[in-house]
Formats: structure tokens, C-alpha cells, sequence
């Protein structure tokens, strides 16, 4: 095989072939990659999607196949926040009390309507989505989420990690209504 | 059902019982809200009636549509009688509490006296009704508010809250929310890891191929 270089991604040059056999990169890639992997979640579960988050977490859909595995019941220990559920107005100092808590760097996932949204309470009691109060990184729609999309969210968590995006993103349907009808 | 608890509160109270009316075996009687924990008392206590079980206390605002506007509604049963009566008390925010000026018409309370001391179950039950609609209950032992937090003024239930207003505890953040469908076309997981269609034929730290996930 002759020696080659190939650009894994934008930052990873691998040297193949070579005598020594060693790749370069950056550290921050490095470390985002250890990131990734080893997310501690809090569990902030209020509600009906905590049944989703069971499955989720237990053998059949696994989430500790992603490396998201242990969760912490101390925000002090953990990475990414949980918000799974709805959030009345009382909780809300609750939840900013656990966001600040959390040691940097530190990752929010809005599991579902009502954590995104405030779903369909509209009224005086309901926080209207999570992101009134803290940032959020990836939302997760569905009333509940199947667990599906709520790795899917988990993956682009992880992507968005390795790449060191900090926008918000959202998880789309595995079939869009809309694409579907394009198509067709 | 049990029209007789109607007859024998009308015999003993007379022209305090205001109305009475049974359907679908429900006995209701409307009474002077002055005397609701003496008639509250007679119900547990008299033999023929004997109510040793107590079932609900609410409200009901009747605002525009009824005076006086709220109506306090209690329902009890008789374990060992097996029957049971609905009572009603027609009660009004009380001119008293300087409500003269219409600031304080969200805060003002209607009044009646407590149960607690006939049933100690109508404890949180009139909590939870002072806390929605400002019903105080005259010598209830711990009148505070059971679901909503101290800091919230006025009572949510009453119909003259607007039910979208909300009262945050912590302050929103600047950013508003983009995040409001349609997403954008880069948006979403739909068929396979958004960073895989950015970077196709791969090659990772082992050395072999990775097969570009996302290209439909």
C-alpha cells in the first residue's frame, strides 16, 4: 500500500502506510470526541414522557449503547440536562437552580412538547417551553417521543458536540409528512 | 333517593334551606351561606342524617351571569346511611375589603365560614378553592395557597383571570425562541447523521471506509 493522506474530516489527517502509522488532529477535537461519548445525564422528569425515557434507557432501545449510560443525580456530576416533561411555573426556579449547578461544559435536551413548547398548556400555570429559562440544544417534539427520535436528538447531540456547534437543533420526524407528499 | 335529608333539613332550618331539588337521585339544597357550618354541623351529627363522609368542596363562578357570584358547593355522604346530599351556598366578594377602588377587585375575597372542624378532609379542599377562587374560609387553621406559589396574585379560576396571563417566577431570557417550525432544510436526522452526507467516503482512525449514511 503506498503511503496516502486522506482528509477524514476537515481537521483529521490520517498517514497510512507509513512506517510510523500515526494520525494528527487538534486537541479540541480530541477532547469533543471524549465528550461525546461519555455524557452523564440528569434526569429532570416531570411527566408522561418519563414512560418514553424508561424504554429509552432500558435493554430494548439502550441508550448506553451511545455512551449516555450513567445517570447522576447530582447536577454537579453531570453533562447533559434532561428536561423530560412539562415544567409548571413553580418548578421553573427548580430547574435554573439545577442548570446553574451544572459544571461546564453542560448540554440541555428539551424532550418533548411540552419541555419545548409548553405543548398544548396555554395557560397561567405552564412554562411555555424550557427555553424561556434555560438554553437549549436539541429539541425532541413528539407527545411523547418515540424513543427512536429521542436518539435520534441523542446522535445530533453528539454531532453537534464533535462539530462545537452550540446553535439550537431540532429533531424532525422519521417520515415528514411533508417530503412524503413531495415526492409523491 | 334520599329526599327525606331534604325534609328534615327543611324542618329543621325552615326558611334557611333557600331551594331544594332532587335529580337523577341527587339531592341538592341551596342554603344561607350564615348558617352553612350550623347546617354542615346538623347534617354529620343528627341521627337520620348522620353524614360521616365527606366527599368535595369547590366553587363555581357564576361571574355575569348569576348574583351573588360564586357558588360554594359541598357534597357529603353517610357511610352507614348510604345516602348523600349536595349543598350549595351563594356567596359574594365582601364590600367590606376596601373594594372600592377596582385595583384590589382581583385580590378581594368572598367569605364563608370553614368545615374543618365538622370533617378535618375539608382542610386542603378549601385550600385549593381559596387558592383558585379567593373563597376565604372564616376559621380554617391554615389558609394558604396549596397549589399556586405565595408570590402569585389573585386567583386563577375565577373568570375574570385572563388565562393566558402568567406570573414567572424567574426571569425569561432575552432570545427568543427561532426554534418554530418550518425548520430550515439542513434541520433534523431524518435519514441517517447530518456530519456522515457532510463528509462522504470517510476514512477513520483504523484505516477503512465508512460508509456515507446520509446520502438519500
Amino acid at each position: 500500500m503506498s503511503s496516502s493522506i486522506s482528509a477524514a474530516a476537515t481537521t483529521t489527517l490520517v498517514l497510512e502506510g507509513s512506517e510510523q502509522g500515526f494520525a494528527t488532529t487538534r486537541f479540541e477535537d480530541v477532547l469533543n470526541w471524549a465528550r461525546k461519548y461519555s455524557l452523564f445525564q440528569y434526569p429532570f422528569v416531570t411527566a408522561c414522557c418519563a414512560m418514553e425515557f424508561m424504554a429509552l434507557a432500558s435493554p430494548r432501545f439502550d441508550m448506553a449503547r451511545f455512551g449516555a449510560e450513567a445517570p447522576r443525580f447530582s447536577p454537579r456530576q453531570s453533562d447533559l440536562l434532561w428536561v423530560v416533561g412539562t415544567i409548571s411555573q413553580r418548578q421553573a426556579p427548580v430547574l435554573k437552580t439545577v442548570y446553574d449547578q451544572m459544571a461546564d461544559p453542560k448540554y440541555v435536551l428539551a424532550f418533548g412538547t411540552c419541555a419545548s413548547s409548553g405543548g398544548f398548556y396555554d395557560n397561567y400555570t405552564t412554562l411555555a417551553g424550557i427555553d424561556k429559562i434555560v438554553p437549549v440544544d436539541v429539541y425532541v417534539p413528539g407527545c411523547p417521543p418515540r424513543p427512536e427520535s429521542v436518539i435520534d436528538g441523542l446522535l445530533m447531540l453528539q454531532d453537534k458536540i464533535a462539530r462545537g456547534d452550540r446553535t439550537a437543533g431540532v429533531v424532525k420526524p422519521r417520515f415528514d409528512p411533508v417530503q412524503l407528499r413531495r415526492k409523491a | 333517593m334520599s329526599t327525606k335529608v331534604l325534609a328534615r333539613l327543611e324542618q329543621a332550618f325552615g326558611a334557611s334551606i333557600l331551594e331544594t331539588h332532587d335529580q337523577f337521585g341527587d339531592d341538592t339544597a341551596v342554603v344561607d351561606p350564615s348558617r352553612w357550618l350550623e347546617i354542615a354541623r346538623f347534617l354529620r351529627d343528627d341521627e337520620a342524617c348522620s353524614m360521616d363522609h365527606f366527599i368535595d368542596l369547590t366553587a363555581v363562578d357564576y361571574l355575569g351571569r348569576a348574583e351573588p357570584r360564586f357558588e360554594v358547593v359541598l357534597h357529603v355522604r353517610s357511610i352507614e346511611k348510604l345516602h348523600r346530599v349536595r349543598l350549595k351556598a351563594r356567596i359574594d366578594v365582601s364590600a367590606s375589603d376596601d373594594a372600592a377602588d377596582d385595583a384590589n377587585a382581583e385580590t378581594a375575597l368572598a367569605r364563608i365560614d370553614s368545615l374543618v372542624s365538622v370533617w378535618p378532609g375539608a382542610n386542603w379542599f378549601e385550600r385549593e378553592c381559596f387558592d383558585m377562587f379567593g373563597v376565604a374560609f372564616s376559621g380554617h387553621p391554615d389558609l394558604r395557597r396549596i397549589l399556586m406559589y405565595g408570590e402569585f396574585v389573585g386567583h386563577p379560576l375565577r373568570k375574570d383571570y385572563d388565562a393566558s396571563k402568567t406570573q414567572p417566577l424567574v426571569e425569561y431570557r432575552a432570545a427568543a425562541n427561532e426554534k418554530l417550525p418550518p425548520f430550515d432544510q439542513h434541520e433534523g436526522m431524518s435519514f441517517g447523521r447530518q456530519t456522515h452526507a457532510q463528509r462522504p467516503a470517510a476514512r477513520n482512525l483504523l484505516g477503512f471506509e465508512t460508509p456515507g449514511l446520509g446520502e438519500d
